[in-house]
């Protein structure tokens, strides 16, 4: 970040210089610009959830989480239910959690301020952008703490509520969620269910909600009904926009996304990255195994989505269903490398090639995208995706490894090496606090485009080394 | 149907009139109907507040009427014209008036999504007074103080019979209530995508006074040579011009100008010249014109006539041959609109077709127009938001630059002769 607020009344402006892997033009001196897309926060925030226990708190924080840090914001969550099961190693029954309970008050206290300890450690010397404090925060007198350590830190603050009092809704998350934890590992499920329904109990007689007026000066939003109806009070930055946006589009109604490349295409079969080819014949037997995987599925009111490329298009057509095209899921634009064989790369942009599998997620091609790239133009994909119910998006390698990483939570250094074969479907299906993953191949051959980390990614080393992992083709 | 909900001097025409500039502009084709023109139409002469009693059974009658055929319109812009939302803008502050709005779409089959606006601060109120109804039609050649006593007044008659979206009462239909111009929402029932986005902007606009500067990069090599794209450093009178807008914008005195620019060359060194943080925009990149990358007007005539005849007969959605359209090109800027809005002064740096789009969204141009909306090198757009739209002043920083702006020819037949083609491209060496 550039520290220098002032003008500075050079002659002439500094010389640029791209960096040469991630393409991006920076004064070459020795001063770092933190380059972010879109500078979100000038602090670190501490997004603090508040409500019952079953109300789906850490549902959301551990969503909030994926989302955040797949966009490129580095957060994370702090449960304080967490640090309470490391503390007392054993949980008896709900008597812990009684508002008299002098000792059990003394332990949860402790294990609060060991959380917040823990997010000043990720906030302030870690580097992190965002920390989710999940817990209950049921009082006035805790938030209070919370919002003052804060202030002393100099991060800002965001309240997540969630109300509910819709009884399925808590049967049905007690049964996800809580009879799996490991507080109730030894117990049937019927004492589960009693015991957790008295720890309820225990918190509601001191819970007071954020309110109108005496909170007016917070900033926070207020889920009621499982995202029925949203009160947004005093939203501060584009952070906390971002999060509100984000919360008023998900929802819980259980629904199946089906991810899969297009058929296997005529450049396919060469080794050829890119391009606009259509289907091979093997692609387009696959189109037709698709179709029938579709009907067998007996999907309710499933929509279809395609890029705007031929091959993911062709595939769709094949289904017999209406589908929609959208240019943000087109393929990754490899730049002057369109429609290039790996070897052809290596040939004429050896250093290229090297850099590229140094840091696969933030290389661009040449007048092309980075995976860092594509993550920003999927995100519109992935918000329409959250607001969606059963769904089947046919698109591409690098465009589904980066919406698999999002449902499956995985890093940017894995991103980049996701198996994503052709004439595979993976069906996701939303599963208590993630996803369920089932990979279905549908039994056509097709070649393998999958091209894993060479061991040698110097800018030296030989061809056959650089050319170690391309898988074969014609 | 979007529509709107509250007392006079609540913004409700300053969102309606956003609202409707933005989805447009997203490409949601959306029409405001206000039903207080529909009034001024069938009245002819605003006398007083007294019209707008609640026992003037007679303006009564009138009011009424006009809502219903402004309602019948709203029909015909559905049905004949094919637009997408409607916007209703009137005070809709009693449950009868918007039982008749619900029956209407529910027997039409549209959806409905009510936006409230609930202020009680009588600053805001007086300021909005000030800035949009001491110029309106009603109020023409009236005295300054008379006017805001009998707005007062006329306020006053709404008041008695409004009632607000009920939390209880209203909870199955679809509303965003925003209190005190936004320091407080409720969102009840989002329906759909489009009243998703609807929530979302509403969210991010704001009335705060500020000032947005455009201006393209200085001069580039390229531009020199008459060459589209690419990434190309600056001339030296590119140059010159980064130099003379440093010195411009320290003449503004502007207070928290933040500086955003492409991932170009050309636009980092434009900022870079003015010695302050800026941040690095990809979203902001030129329009990529994909295979005619580098290329003259004379070159992409000769290597691709038809493209190029293409491109002229509907510049606004012909997309380059593995490259962008113009249509692309607003998808991709949408959420530096979007952050345009929560910011307050700000500096965009720029190339001509996205300097076209922003402008666009900011002066409410279609289609049609945006393409061709001139922006010249070397010159800087400062607009300020003021009542219901954009006050722009284009100020020229003196530093010669090559013209880059081709017009729509007269010919845009694909058999065109190439001299008839390359009619209106500009000079260059």
């Amino acid at each position: 970040m550039l520290d220098n607020d002032e003008f500075r009344l050079e002659t002439s402006p500094r010389e640029l210089t791209q960096n040469p892997l991630r393409k991006i033009w920076m004064p070459c001196v020795n001063e770092h610009i933190a380059h972010r897309r879109v500078c979100m926060t000038n602090c670190p925030t501490v997004i603090v959830t508040v409500g019952l226990p079953a109300r789906g708190k850490t549902y959301i924080s551990k969503k909030l989480t994926r989302y955040l840090n797949w966009i490129g914001v580095p957060t994370k969550e702090f449960n304080v239910g967490q640090y309470r099961r490391e503390c007392l190693k054993i949980y008896k029954s709900f008597e812990f959690f009684r508002p008299d309970n002098e000792e059990g008050l003394k332990i949860r206290r402790q294990c609060a301020t060991a959380a917040l300890n823990d997010v000043r450690q990720y906030l302030s010397v870690e580097g992190g952008q965002v920390a989710v404090f999940d817990a209950t925060n049921t009082t006035r007198e805790r938030r209070g703490t919370i919002v003052k350590f804060a202030e002393q830190n100099g991060y800002k603050v965001f309240f997540v509520e969630s109300v509910c009092e819709d009884p399925d809704v808590i049967a049905q998350n007690i049964v996800q969620v809580k009879l799996g934890s490991p507080d109730y590992i030894h117990c049937d499920t019927e004492e589960a269910i009693e015991d957790f329904m008295k720890r309820i109990k225990c918190y509601e007689s001191s819970y007071q909600p954020l309110d109108e007026v005496l909170d007016r000066d917070l900033s926070y939003i207020k889920i009621m009904d499982v995202g029925r109806r949203y009160l947004v009070n005093r939203v501060m930055d584009h952070i906390q926009s971002r999060i509100v946006y984000y919360l008023m589009n998900i929802h819980i109604t259980p629904r199946s996304i089906y991810l899969c490349r297009h058929g296997e295409s005529d450049l396919n079969i060469k080794g050829r990255i890119g391009g606009d080819s259509g289907l091979s014949t093997r692609g387009q037997e696959f189109a037709k195994s698709l179709r029938k995987f579709i009907q067998d599925q007996d999907i309710k009111d499933l929509k279809v989505w395609t890029s705007q490329m031929k091959r993911t298009i062709q595939t769709a057509e094949c289904l017999g269903v209406p589908y929609e095209q959208w240019k943000s899921l087109n393929e990754i634009d490899a730049g002057v490398c369109e429609e290039m064989m790996y070897e052809e790369i290596q040939e004429h942009y050896p250093l290229e090639f090297a850099m590229r599998d140094q840091d696969k997620y933030r290389y661009r091609y040449p007048k092309g995208e980075s995976y860092e790239d594509l993550v920003q133009r999927l995100e519109p994909v992935i918000m329409e995706l959250e607001r969606q119910k059963n769904i089947l998006v046919v698109c591409h390698q690098a465009v589904m490894r980066c919406l698999l990483a999002y449902f499956l939570d995985k890093t940017a250094d894995e991103l980049p090496y996701l198996k994503c074969p052709l004439h595979t479907v993976l069906k996701l299906t939303p599963m208590a606090y993630g996803c369920k993953v089932e990979s279905v191949y549908l039994g056509i051959d097709s070649v393998n485009t999958h091209r894993d980390r060479p061991e040698n990614v110097t800018v030296q080393r030989s061809t056959e080394d650089a050319l170690e992992t391309v898988p074969a083709h014609f | 149907m979007i529509v709107m909900v509250g007392l006079p001097a609540r913004g409700k025409t300053y969102i309606s009139k956003k609202m409707t500039r933005y989805l447009n502009w997203i490409g949601v084709t959306t029409k405001v109907f206000n039903v207080g023109q529909y009034r001024r139409d069938a009245t002819r002469i605003y006398n007083s507040f007294e019209f707008f009693r609640p026992d003037n059974t007679e303006a009564m009658k009138i009011r009424k009427a006009c809502a219903i055929t402004a309602l019948k319109d709203v029909c015909d812009y559905f049905t004949k014209e094919l637009g997408q939302v409607v916007v209703f803008d009137a005070t809709n502050t009693t449950a009868e008036r918007r039982e008749l709005i619900l029956s209407f779409a529910k027997e039409n089959g549209y959806k409905v999504f009510f936006v409230e606006s609930i202020c009680d601060d009588p600053d805001i109120i007086e300021e909005n007074i000030k800035q949009v109804k001491l110029s309106s039609p009603d109020y023409v050649g009236c005295d300054k103080e008379e006017a805001v006593a009998d707005f007062l007044k006329r306020i006053e008659c709404y008041k008695q019979t409004y009632v607000p979206l009920d939390d209880d009462k209203d909870r199955s239909l679809s509303y965003i209530k925003i209190f005190n111009v936004g320091s407080r929402y409720l969102v009840n029932r989002v329906q759909d995508h489009i009243q998703s986005r609807i929530v979302y902007y509403l969210m991010n606009i704001h009335v705060t006074p500020r000032s947005i500067y455009l201006c393209r990069h200085g001069e580039s090599e390229l531009n020199l040579t008459g060459r589209i794209g690419g990434d190309s450093g600056l001339s030296s009178r590119g140059a010159q011009f980064a130099s003379a807008l440093g010195t411009y914008l320290r003449g503004q005195c502007i207070s928290d100008l933040k500086v955003w620019t492409s991932h170009m060359k050309r636009t980092i060194q434009t900022a870079e010249a003015l010695g302050v943080q800026y941040e690095q925009w990809k979203a902001l990149n030129e329009i990529d014109a994909g295979v005619c990358e580098e290329m003259t007007y004379e070159e992409i005539q000769e290597n691709y006539p038809e493209e190029f005849a293409l491109r002229d007969q509907d510049k606004y959605r012909y997309r380059y041959p593995r490259g962008e359209s113009y249509e692309d090109l607003v998808q991709r800027l949408e959420p530096v609109i979007m952050e345009l809005e929560r910011q307050e002064n700000v500096l965009v740096i720029c190339h001509q077709a996205v300097m076209r789009c922003l402008l666009a969204y900011f002066l409410d141009k279609s289609a049609g127009e945006l393409p061709y909306l001139k922006c010249p090198l070397h010159t800087v757009l400062k607009l300020t938001p003021v009542a219901y739209g954009c006050k722009v002043e284009s100020v020229f920083l003196n530093i010669e630059a090559v013209n880059t702006h081709r017009d729509k020819p007269v010919n845009v037949d694909v058999d065109r002769d190439p001299a008839e083609a390359l009619e209106t491209v500009p000079d260059h060496i």
